[in-house]
C-alpha cells in the first residue's frame, strides 16, 4: 500500500494564492481526513492529487513515484465525488466496469472483481439497473464500488457523504470505515463534516486558508489542538475561550481572567514554550471537562464557577448550559437531570479540573 | 378509510372541484378575433395551393380559386413528380429529389460529426485557445454567405468538387460548422464537472470517454441539431443555385425552374404539387421529432 506526499505545493487561481507552500506526508494504509471551512483548498488539494487540477509548484509522488506530471488515469488511484458521478447511460454493472476495460483488465477478471465489490457492497441485485433508479445511499455505494473495482492503492473521497440524510450518513460513515479496516487502502477524505473526521480518520489534516493548521491524531486535535483556529472549529460547541494574562503567585504561574479576576493555577500545565509573567493569553476548556451539581465538590484540583445560567440547550442525553460570566457566556455540559429541575437566576455550581486546561498565545494564537 | 383522512382528502379536492369564472371581456374577444386573423392568414394560402394541386387545368381556368376541386385528380402530382420541365430537362422534381438526397445526408453526417467532436474537445477538455477559438467561430456565424460566395467557389473549384452534390454538402457543413459547434458546446457545458472528472480519472482516452459517455448522452440535443440541419439544407436554395450546376441541383432549384419554364401557358396544378412536395421532407421529419425537439432545446439540468 502506498504512501502519499506532497512537497512545497503551490496553486495559484490568477492573483489568488490557494496553497503556498504546503507539505503534507501521508503513510500507508492512512486513513486521512482534510477537515476544514469552505473554501480552505481542501479540495484543491484533493484534485491536485487526484491530477483534475495542476499544481503551479512543488511535487506529489504515490509510493515513492512523482506522479506531479502525469495524467489521473496513470497516477493508480480511485476518487468517489460528492455528487456520485455515475455515468447515467451506463447500468450498474456498466459503470463499475468502464474503469477496468479502459485498463485492459481481462474479462474474467472483471467480472470477479465487479462480483466481489457488488458483494461487499451489497449491490448485486442492482448490478442491471440505472442509476437514475437507485436511491441516494445506492448510488453512493456504486460510486464506492466504482472505486473499489479498480483495486488501486489510494482512494479519494470527496465529501461523499453530505448528499445524503443524517441517518444514512451515519450508516455509510461506519461501511466507509470497516471497507478501510478490511482492505487497508490508503484513503485520503475531504470533509467539513468534523464527526466525520473524529470517528473515521487515523490522523486528522485540519486546513485554513491554504495552510495546514494541525495534523495528528483524532484524540490529539480534539484534546491539544496546536492554535485557536483548530480549537474553534474542531468540538461542538467550540471550546470556550476566556481572555487572561499571565501571573506570578508565590513562584507559581497562574493565568488570571482579565475581567472578573478568576485565577486558574497553571503549575501542573504541561508548556510546550515559555512564557513570562504579563503575556496576555486566551485558556481554553471544552463544555463537558465540567463537572456540575452534587459532583463539583468532588472534582480534584479545579476551578470553581458559581454563576446563574443564561440559557439551556437541550440535547436529549444532555443539555449545554450557558453561564454567564463576565466577560462572556460559557458552555457546560450537564447531565439533562440538571437541566430539568434549575430555576431560573440561581447560581449553577460547576468545576472545571485543572489538568483539562488549555493556554494560547493570544496574538499569535500558538498552544503555549 | 378513517374520519380525519377523509376529512382530510375533501379539504384538499374543494378547490378543484369549484368551477372557474370565465368571463367574457371585451378584450378576451379581441384576443380571439386577433388568433383567427393571425391563423387565417397562414392557412388560406396554403389551402389554396392544396386545392389547386388536386385541380385541372380546365378547372382552374375557371377562376374559382377557393373551391373545392370538382373532380379531384393526381394527373399535377404525378406530373411535378416524373415529368415536369425544368429548362430542356423534364424528369420533374424527383431528379432534385434525389439530389437533395445526395446533398442533405452528407452533409448531415459530417457536420453533426465534425460539431459535435469540436463541441465536446472545447468545452470538456482544456484545450489551448479553446476561448479564442469559439469566439472565431462566434463571429464567422455572422458573416453573410455571399460575402464568402467568391472564394468559396474558387475553392471548390481548386477541390474539383464544384458542381457536385458532395461539393454543394461540404459548403452546407463549413457555413454550419459556426452554430452547430456552439450548440453542442452548450450543451456539454451543462454536463457536471464531477462526471467528466470521473471519466477522466477511469479512462482518460479522448474518443473513450466521447463515445462511451458523452454521445449516449446526446440523443435530444442529437435530434436539435438534426431538425435544424435537415431544415436548412433541404430548404437552402441559393447555394443550391450557385455551387450545383446541372445535374447536381437540389429539388428547390429544379422547382424554380420548372415554375419559370413554361410551354404555352402555366401549369399551375403541377407548380402547386411540386412545391407541395418539395416542402414535404422538413416537414415529416419535424412531426415525428417535433417532440424531442423541444425537450432537447429546454433541456439543461442532467442529473448524474
Amino acid at each position: 500500500m502506498p504512501a502519499v506526499q506532497f512537497r512545497n505545493i503551490v496553486k495559484h487561481y490568477g492573483n489568488l494564492a490557494v496553497i503556498e507552500n504546503l507539505d503534507l506526508d501521508i503513510g500507508d494504509g492512512e486513513f486521512v481526513v482534510l477537515l476544514g471551512p469552505s473554501g480552505c483548498g481542501k479540495t484543491t488539494l484533493l484534485n491536485l492529487l487526484a491530477g483534475l487540477i495542476e499544481v503551479d509548484g512543488g511535487a506529489i509522488s504515490i509510493d515513492g513515484r512523482d506522479v506531479t506530471d502525469l495524467d489521473p488515469k496513470d497516477r493508480g488511484l480511485a476518487m468517489v465525488f460528492q455528487s456520485y458521478a455515475l455515468y447515467p447511460t451506463k447500468t450498474v454493472r456498466g459503470n463499475l466496469a468502464f474503469g477496468l476495460s479502459a485498463r485492459n483488465i481481462s474479462r474474467d477478471e472483471s467480472e470477479r472483481r465487479i462480483d466481489w465489490a457488488a458483494r461487499l457492497l451489497r449491490i448485486d441485485h442492482l448490478l442491471d439497473r440505472k442509476p437514475a433508479q437507485l436511491s441516494g445511499g445506492q448510488r453512493q455505494r456504486v460510486a464506492i464500488g466504482r472505486a473499489l473495482v479498480k483495486q488501486v492503492g489510494v482512494c479519494l473521497y470527496d465529501e461523499p457523504l453530505s448528499n445524503l440524510d443524517a441517518k444514512l450518513r451515519t450508516e455509510m460513515r461506519m461501511e466507509i470505515k470497516k471497507l478501510h479496516d478490511q482492505l487497508r487502502n490508503t484513503v485520503v477524505y475531504v470533509t467539513h463534516d468534523q464527526v466525520e473526521a473524529m470517528t473515521m480518520a487515523t490522523r486528522i489534516a485540519v486546513m485554513d486558508k491554504g495552510v495546514i493548521q494541525q495534523f495528528s491524531s483524532p484524540a490529539e486535535i480534539y484534546d491539544e489542538p496546536e492554535n485557536l483556529f483548530v480549537a474553534d472549529f474542531v468540538g461542538s460547541p467550540s471550546m470556550n475561550m476566556l481572555d487572561c494574562e499571565i501571573g506570578d503567585a508565590n513562584g507559581s504561574i497562574t493565568a488570571v481572567d482579565s475581567v472578573d479576576k478568576l485565577v486558574f493555577d497553571l503549575d501542573g500545565y504541561s508548556w510546550r514554550r515559555p512564557v513570562e509573567p504579563g503575556r496576555q493569553v486566551k485558556v481554553g476548556f471544552r463544555a463537558e471537562h465540567f463537572q456540575a451539581g452534587g459532583d463539583a465538590s468532588s472534582a480534584g484540583k479545579h476551578v470553581r464557577f458559581e454563576r446563574p445560567v443564561e440559557y439551556f440547550e437541550k440535547h436529549g442525553p444532555d443539555a449545554i448550559a450557558f453561564l454567564s460570566l463576565p466577560q462572556k457566556a460559557i458552555a457546560v455540559r450537564v447531565d439533562s437531570r440538571i437541566a430539568d429541575s434549575y430555576r431560573s437566576g440561581q447560581p449553577l455550581l460547576t468545576a472545571l479540573p485543572l489538568e483539562k486546561i488549555n493556554v494560547f498565545d493570544a496574538s499569535s494564537g500558538r498552544r503555549l | 378509510m378513517s374520519q380525519p383522512s377523509a376529512a382530510l382528502d375533501r379539504v384538499a379536492v374543494a378547490p378543484r372541484a369549484r368551477p372557474r369564472r370565465r368571463a367574457l371581456r371585451p378584450s378576451r374577444i379581441a384576443a380571439f378575433a386577433f388568433l383567427c386573423v393571425a391563423a387565417l392568414l397562414f392557412c388560406v394560402p396554403l389551402y389554396v395551393v392544396v386545392v389547386t394541386s388536386f385541380k385541372s387545368m380546365d378547372e382552374i381556368r375557371l377562376g374559382r380559386t377557393f373551391d373545392l376541386p370538382h373532380v379531384w385528380t393526381l394527373d399535377a402530382w404525378t406530373s411535378a413528380w416524373g415529368q415536369a420541365c425544368s429548362g430542356l430537362s423534364c424528369g420533374g422534381v424527383s431528379v432534385g429529389f434525389v439530389n437533395s438526397m445526395w446533398i442533405l445526408i452528407p452533409s448531415l453526417v459530417l457536420s453533426i460529426a465534425f460539431a459535435m467532436v469540436t463541441g465536446y474537445a472545447a468545452s470538456l477538455w482544456r484545450v489551448k485557445w479553446a476561448n479564442g477559438f469559439l469566439f472565431a467561430l462566434f463571429i464567422c456565424s455572422f458573416v453573410p454567405f455571399q460575402i464568402i460566395m467568391y472564394p468559396l467557389i474558387r475553392a471548390t473549384a481548386v477541390l474539383s468538387v464544384y458542381g457536385t452534390t458532395f461539393g454543394v454538402a461540404l459548403i452546407h457543413v463549413v457555413l454550419s460548422m459556426p452554430i452547430l459547434t456552439l450548440i453542442f458546446r452548450n450543451y456539454f457545458m451543462s454536463i457536471p464537472q464531477e462526471l467528466i472528472a470521473a471519466a477522466m480519472i477511469d479512462s482518460g482516452s479522448f474518443w473513450r470517454i466521447f463515445f462511451e459517455i458523452v454521445l449516449p448522452m446526446s440523443g435530444n440535443i442529437l435530434i436539435v441539431a438534426l431538425i435544424l440541419m435537415v431544415t436548412g439544407v433541404w430548404n437552402d436554395f441559393l447555394v443550391g443555385l450557385t455551387f450545383g450546376a446541372q445535374g447536381a441541383q437540389p429539388m428547390t432549384v429544379i422547382l424554380n425552374n420548372i415554375a419559370l419554364t413554361t410551354t404555352g401557358g402555366n401549369n399551375y396544378a403541377t407548380d402547386m404539387a411540386a412545391a407541395l412536395m418539395t416542402a414535404a421532407p422538413p416537414l415529416i421529419i419535424y412531426l415525428l421529432l417535433g417532440k424531442f425537439f423541444v425537450q432537447g432545446v429546454t433541456a439543461g439540468a442532467i442529473k448524474g
